[in-house]
C-alpha cells in the first residue's frame, strides 16, 4: 500500500523584546542562572502578570504578514501542569480567541506547483525556565531550575496539516522563519532556541480521507533535522502500520546523533491541561485604527521586494531569491542600486565579492566594511572606463582593508585604466619584438595564439590597460 | 482612655498634639497584645522590635510636621499580605518559612504614610474559610465570647480590632471574609469594588473575587483607611484607573431622600430572630434619619452558593499550583520529583484547602468545564444582571451579613457545605464585583454582635460610607467593647 | 452522579495531592454532596449568556517593555528549600 504522510508544524518564535512578556526583566541569553527574575516571573506568591504592549504589536505584525486576521478582541488562559521549569504550576498562554487566526503562507518546493498552507492560529504566551542535568555543582544527581528564560515571550504558529512532505515542511518553515527575522520580531536563532519547531506527523493510505494517528515531535533545531525527523518518522510510521501495529499518540524526541525519534517516557496519565481565562489579565482588545496603524507601519515583505526587483529592476528570478535571503541584504542591495548602481552588477557583486568577503571574514551584512554607496561608485568606474574589471577587485579588497572610498584607492596606488593608444602601442610593439615566433605563428594561421598577446600586454600594463584598446590595436598590429 | 480603644482619628489627635509618641502608642498596643493574645489568638505573628523602630521614624516624621491620619497608628495586617522579610504564612503551613522579598502594594501605601506594622494576623489557610479554623497556627477565639468563632477568613483582623489589640487592620474578602468577621466581632468592615485597591503582593485565593480592604472601629477610620489604600496600580492588570473620592469629606452628607433597597431574598425564614430584630431596628434608624425603604429583588440569589464555589475553588486550584516546594515553601522528604510534589503538598495544606483544590479541579477538567465552570460564569453574569437591574431604582441595599451570630468553634467544621451556606449574603456581592461594608448594628440576647450590610454600586464607596456614618452617629453599637 | 473514590484519585493526581483512604472515602461523600449542590445550577436557563470572567469591566493594561532592574539572585533563591550553585535544586527530572 502506499501512504501519505500528513505534516502540521506547531513553532514557537521567541520575541526580541528587552523585557518578559509579564514582567519587566530583561530577556538577554546567557546570563547567570536565576539573576534575570522577580517575584512576577519566579511565580511567588501575591505576583500578577502585566502584559508587555511591545508582545502584542510583534503578534500583530506577525499575523499581518502571515495573512491572519486579528481577533478584536482575544484573551490570556491558563494551561495547567506541574513541572519544575513552570513556576506557577500553569504557564500563561492563549486558548480560545488567540490573537491571530486563519492566515496561510504559499509556498512552492522546487520543481513541483506553488501551494497554499493554512495556519491555523498564531497566539502569544510565556516561555518555560530550563532545566540542567549533572552539570551543577552540588553533591548528588538532581537537576537545577534557571528561570531566566521563564516567562520569556513566544509566539506560537499553529499550522493546518497541510503540509505532505519533509520538503513541504522544510520550505514552509524557511519560510515562516524569513518573515519573523525579516519583521525584526525574532532572531532566528535556532541553535539558541529563538526559533523552534514541533511537527505533528501522521500518515494515512493514499486516496483516504481519515487521517492517522499522530506523532509530535518536539524541538527539532534545525531545518536539516526538521527534514531528517519527518523523514524517520514517516517511515517508521508506514513500517509499524504494515507489520500489523498501530501508531500511538505521543510525544517523541528527536535525537540528532542517530536520526531518530524516540518515545518521551509516557507520563503516568494523559495530560488534562485544565484551560481557563486567566482572571489576573484582562481581555485585549485591538482595534482597527491599531491594526491599520500595524499594517502601515509593516516593511514590504520578502515576497513583495522580490517581485519588484524582478518587475522594476529586471533581476532574474535567481538572483532575485538570493538578494532576498535577509532584510539587511536586500536592504543593502538597493542602498547600491539608489546610489547609482547597475541593478543587475550591483547584484553580481552582492552575491559574489561581498558575499565572499564576509564568508570569509566571518562577518554579517549588517556590519559589512565597505557601504553599498562605496561599491556603487566602485561599479561606476569600472562602467566609466576608470578601471578595469580586475582591478577593480583589488579595489574592493583595499575598500574592505581600509574602508576608504574607491576613487581615493585608484588615485594613490595608480590604477587608473590606460586607454591611450600611443602607451599600448608602445607595450605591444615590445612584446611583438620579443615573442618573434609567436608572432610568426599568428601569421601563419594559428590564431589562437592572440590570447597569449593580450595576457603579456596586460601583465605589462600590470593589468592597467583598456582590455577593449588592446584588443584593437593588437589586432591590427599582428596582422601586419 | 486606654490608648489601644482609640480610634485611628483619636489616636491621631494625640499624636500632633504631641500628647502622646507613637512609640509609646506602639509600647501600649504591645502591651495588649501580649496580655489578650494567650485567650484570642489574633496574630501569627507579632514584630515588636520592627514595630517600635517604625513607631520612632514616625515620631520623626511627626516632628517635622509630617503627619498623615495613617502616621505613627500602630495596625497589623492579615498574614496574606505579603511583608518584606517578614515572615507571611497565609495561615498555612506551606508557607511556614516564607520569607517573601517584596511586599503587597496596599500595605506599602500604610508603611509609606508611616502607618507602625504590629504584626500578621491570623487567618483561615489561604482565606478559604468562614471561621479561622482552617488556620495552621491554630483558631482564633471570638473576643465576645471565647468558645466562639471569631469568623473569616479574616478572623484575626476583626478579633484584633475588636479585643483592642490593633487600632485597624487589613483583611481581604473573596466571598465574605472580611464582612463576616467584622460583622461577628462587633466591628466596621469593608470590601471595596473589584479593582478599586492593588491586589498586588496580595496571596491570591480566587483572582477574580478577591479584594482588600479595611476592618476598623468606626467608618471615619473605615475611611481614611480606604482613602489610603485605593487607587491604581500598575502592576494589578485588573485595577481599575478611576480617581480616589476624598471620603472622608463627604462622610457627613447624611441620608435624607437617600433610596436604600431591601432584597427580599436576604429577609428569608431561616434567618435567626436576633438578626432580624436588628434589622428590623437598623431600617427604622434609617427612615428616622430621612431615608427611603423599596423592596427590591435579587432573584439569583438562591444560586450564588454554589456559583461562588465553582468559580473560587477553580481559580484556587491554578492559584495555589505554585506551592509546589521547588522555590519557597515546605518541600517534603521525597523519593523523586512527582513524589516530592505530591508530598510537599499534601502535608503543606490542610484539609479545607485540599477539599477546595479537589473541587476546583475538578470543576475545570476535561469533560466537566463547561457543565460547571462555563455554567458557573453565565449564572455570575445573571446575578451581577440582577444587582444593575435593582441599583437602576435604589442608592444602596441594605441587608444581614449573616444569617446568624458567630457559632460555635468546632460546630460546622464536619459539614463544610453548611459552612458555605452560611456566606448566603456575602457572597453575591463578590461575583457582582461591586462593594459592600458591614457595620455594628445591635447584639443577640447573648450579646454577640450582630452587623447590618451596606450593599453599594460599583466605585459607589462614598455613598455606603455616608449611610454607614449616618448609622454610627444615631446608635451605640460601635461604641460597646468586648470584654476582656 | 455520585463521586467515587476513584473520581477522588484521579483528581488528586491531577492536583498532586496525596491522600490517605480515609481521607478519600470523606473527600468523596463531601465532594459528592457539594457538586450535587451546585447541580441546581442546571436549574437556570443560560441560554445566549456570555460568560463573566471580570465582575468590573476592564480592557487593554499594558507596560512598556522598559527593563526593570531584577530582585537579585540572592533574593530569588533566599527561600528556596534547596539550592545549588546558582541553581534551585530538584529531585531529577527525567524526559
Amino acid at each position: 500500500m502506499k501512504y501519505q504522510p500528513v505534516i502540521g508544524l506547531e513553532v514557537h518564535v521567541q520575541l526580541l523584546t528587552d523585557t518578559k512578556i509579564f514582567c519587566g526583566c530583561s530577556t538577554k541569553f546567557g546570563a547567570e542562572p536565576n539573576s534575570q527574575t522577580c517575584p512576577v516571573c519566579l511565580g511567588l506568591p501575591g505576583a500578577l502578570p502585566v502584559l508587555n504592549k511591545k508582545v502584542v504589536e510583534f503578534a500583530i505584525k506577525a499575523g499581518l504578514s502571515t495573512n491572519c486576521s486579528i481577533t478584536p478582541r482575544s484573551i490570556f488562559a491558563r494551561k495547567n501542569y506541574f513541572y519544575p521549569d513552570l513556576p506557577k504550576g500553569y504557564q500563561i498562554s492563549q486558548f480560545e480567541d488567540p490573537i491571530c487566526q486563519w492566515g496561510w503562507l504559499d509556498i512552492k518546493v522546487e520543481g513541483e506547483e506553488p501551494k497554499r498552507i493554512g495556519i491555523t492560529r498564531i497566539h502569544m504566551e510565556e516561555d518555560a525556565g530550563k532545566l540542567v542535568h549533572g552539570e551543577l555543582s552540588g553533591p548528588g544527581d538532581g537537576s537545577g531550575v534557571d528561570l531566566n528564560r521563564a516567562c520569556t515571550p513566544l509566539l506560537e504558529v499553529v499550522s493546518e496539516p497541510d503540509l505532505r512532505s519533509s520538503d513541504e515542511a522544510v520550505v514552509y518553515l524557511k519560510q515562516l522563519h524569513q518573515i519573523v527575522t525579516w519583521l525584526g520580531i525574532c532572531d532566528g536563532n535556532m541553535e539558541e532556541g529563538s526559533f523552534r519547531c514541533d511537527a505533528n506527523v501522521s500518515v494515512m493510505p493514499v486516496g483516504s480521507d481519515k487521517l492517522g494517528t499522530r506523532a509530535e515531535i518536539k524541538n527539532v533545531n534545525s531545518f536539516k533535522f526538521v527534514k531528517q525527523a519527518i523523514e524517520y518518522e514517516i517511515e517508521r510510521q508506514i513500517d509499524l502500520i504494515e507489520d500489523g501495529g498501530t501508531v500511538v499518540q505521543e510525544t517523541r524526541l528527536f535525537d540528532p546523533n542517530s536520526g531518530k525519534t524516540r518515545s518521551m517516557r509516557s507520563k503516568e496519565e494523559a495530560h488534562d491541561y485544565r484551560y481557563f481565562p486567566d482572571p489576573d489579565l484582562v481581555p485585549l482588545v485591538i482595534s482597527n485604527e491599531w491594526i491599520e496603524r500595524s499594517r502601515q507601519e509593516l516593511p514590504e515583505l520578502p515576497e513583495q521586494r522580490q517581485q519588484r526587483f524582478m518587475a522594476d529592476m529586471g533581476l532574474p528570478l535567481c538572483d532575485a531569491e538570493v538578494l532576498i535571503a535577509s532584510r539587511s541584504l536586500a536592504d543593502y542591495f538597493e542602498a547600491g542600486v539608489t546610489a547609482g548602481g547597475n541593478a543587475k552588477a550591483v547584484g553580481n557583486w552582492v552575491m559574489g565579492e561581498i558575499t565572499r568577503a564576509l564568508n570569509d571574514s566571518g562577518t554579517s551584512i549588517e556590519t559589512c566594511p565597505v557601504s553599498p554607496e562605496q561599491l556603487a561608485e566602485l561599479l561606476k568606474l569600472i562602467d566609466n572606463g576608470t578601471i578595469s574589471g580586475k582591478i577593480a577587485k583589488t579595489v574592493f579588497d583595499e575598500m574592505w582593508r581600509s574602508g576608504k572610498a574607491p576613487h581615493l584607492i585608484v588615485e594613490e596606488q595608480g590604477l587608473l585604466q590606460v586607454s591611450d593608444s600611443g602607451a599600448i602601442e608602445g607595450i605591444i610593439d615590445e612584446i611583438m619584438a620579443a615573442n618573434a615566433g609567436q608572432v610568426e605563428e599568428y601569421r601563419g594561421g594559428k590564431e589562437k595564439v592572440f590570447g597569449f598577446f593580450v595576457g603579456q600586454v596586460m601583465k605589462a600594463s600590470k593589468g592597467k590597460a583598456n582590455p577593449t584598446v588592446v584588443n584593437e590595436l593588437l589586432l591590427n598590429k599582428l596582422k601586419g | 482612655m486606654n490608648i489601644f480603644n482609640m480610634t485611628i482619628h483619636e489616636l491621631h489627635n494625640a499624636l500632633k498634639g504631641k500628647q502622646i509618641s507613637s512609640v509609646e502608642a506602639t509600647a501600649a498596643m504591645l502591651e495588649r497584645i501580649e496580655s489578650v493574645e494567650p485567650q484570642v489568638g489574633s496574630f501569627i505573628t507579632v514584630t515588636p522590635e520592627k514595630a517600635l523602630v517604625a513607631a520612632e521614624s514616625a515620631d520623626q516624621r511627626i516632628a517635622r510636621g509630617e503627619c498623615h491620619l495613617m502616621t505613627g497608628i500602630p495596625m497589623a495586617i492579615k498574614d496574606i499580605f505579603l511583608t518584606e522579610g517578614i515572615l507571611t504564612t497565609c495561615g498555612s503551613r506551606i508557607l511556614n518559612n516564607f520569607i517573601p522579598p517584596y511586599s503587597a502594594a496596599s500595605w506599602e501605601k500604610l508603611r509609606d504614610r508611616g502607618a507602625v506594622l504590629l504584626g500578621k494576623l491570623n487567618q483561615d489557610e489561604f482565606a478559604m474559610g468562614s471561621s479561622n479554623e482552617s488556620s495552621a497556627y491554630g483558631t482564633t477565639r471570638n473576643p465576645w465570647d471565647l468558645s466562639r468563632i471569631p469568623g473569616g477568613s479574616s478572623g484575626g483582623s476583626a478579633a484584633a480590632v475588636a479585643a483592642s489589640q490593633a487600632i485597624a487592620t487589613l483583611g481581604t474578602d473573596t466571598g465574605g471574609s472580611i464582612r463576616q468577621p467584622a460583622s461577628h466581632c462587633g466591628c466596621v468592615g469593608l470590601k471595596p469594588t473589584y479593582g478599586r485597591v492593588s491586589r498586588y503582593g496580595v496571596i491570591a485565593y480566587a483572582s477574580s473575587l478577591d479584594q482588600v480592604g479595611p476592618l476598623t472601629r468606626d467608618v471615619a477610620d473605615c475611611a481614611v483607611m480606604l482613602e489610603a489604600i485605593a487607587g491604581h496600580d500598575p502592576k494589578d492588570s485588573t485595577s481599575v484607573d478611576t480617581p480616589v473620592p476624598n471620603y472622608s469629606a463627604t462622610l457627613k452628607n447624611g441620608v435624607k431622600g437617600l433610596k436604600i433597597g431591601l432584597p427580599k431574598e436576604y429577609f428569608i425564614d431561616g434567618l435567626d430572630p436576633d438578626v432580624q430584630v436588628a434589622m428590623d431596628a437598623a431600617i427604622e434608624t434609617y427612615r428616622r434619619l430621612g431615608a427611603e425603604f423599596v423592596e427590591i429583588s435579587l432573584p439569583h440569589t438562591d444560586y450564588a452558593v454554589a456559583t461562588y464555589y465553582l468559580i473560587a475553588t477553580a481559580e484556587a486550584s491554578s492559584n495555589l499550583a505554585r506551592y509546589d516546594g521547588v522555590r519557597f515553601g515546605h518541600r517534603a522528604e521525597a523519593d523523586g520529583l512527582l513524589d516530592m510534589y505530591t508530598k510537599s503538598r499534601s502535608e503543606g495544606f490542610g484539609a479545607e484547602v485540599k477539599r477546595r483544590i479537589m473541587l476546583g479541579t475538578y470543576a475545570l477538567s476535561s469533560g466537566y468545564y463547561d457543565a460547571y465552570y462555563v455554567k458557573a460564569q453565565k449564572v455570575r453574569t445573571l446575578i451581577m444582571n440582577d444587582f444593575i437591574r435593582a441599583f437602576a431604582d435604589v442608592d444602596v441595599m441594605l441587608t444581614p451579613v449573616a444569617p446568624t451570630p458567630a457559632f460555635k468553634i468546632g460546630e460546622k467544621i464536619n459539614d463544610p457545605l453548611q459552612m458555605y451556606l452560611s456566606d448566603i449574603f456575602t457572597i453575591p456581592v463578590n461575583l457582582a464585583g461591586t462593594c459592600a461594608m458591614s457595620l455594628p448594628a445591635g447584639f443577640s440576647t447573648t450579646g454577640l454582635p450582630i452587623g447590618l450590610q451596606l450593599i453599594g454600586k460599583p466605585f459607589g464607596e462614598e455613598a455606603l460610607l455616608q449611610a454607614g456614618y449616618a448609622f454610627e452617629q444615631a446608635t451605640e453599637w460601635h461604641i460597646r467593647k468586648a470584654t476582656i | 452522579m455520585k463521586i467515587t473514590v476513584a473520581d477522588v484519585e484521579h483528581v488528586a493526581r491531577l492536583a498532586r495531592l496525596e491522600l490517605n483512604l480515609g481521607e478519600k472515602e470523606l473527600f468523596a461523600g463531601q465532594m459528592d454532596a457539594i457538586l450535587g449542590y451546585v447541580e441546581k445550577l442546571n436549574g437556570v436557563n443560560t441560554e445566549g449568556i456570555v460568560p463573566t470572567s471580570h465582575a468590573v469591566p476592564m480592557e487593554n493594561a499594558f507596560r512598556e517593555d522598559i527593563t526593570k532592574s531584577s530582585i537579585g539572585l540572592e533574593k530569588a533563591l533566599a527561600n528556596a528549600p534547596d539550592r545549588s550553585g546558582s541553581f534551585f535544586a530538584v529531585p531529577k527530572v527525567i524526559e
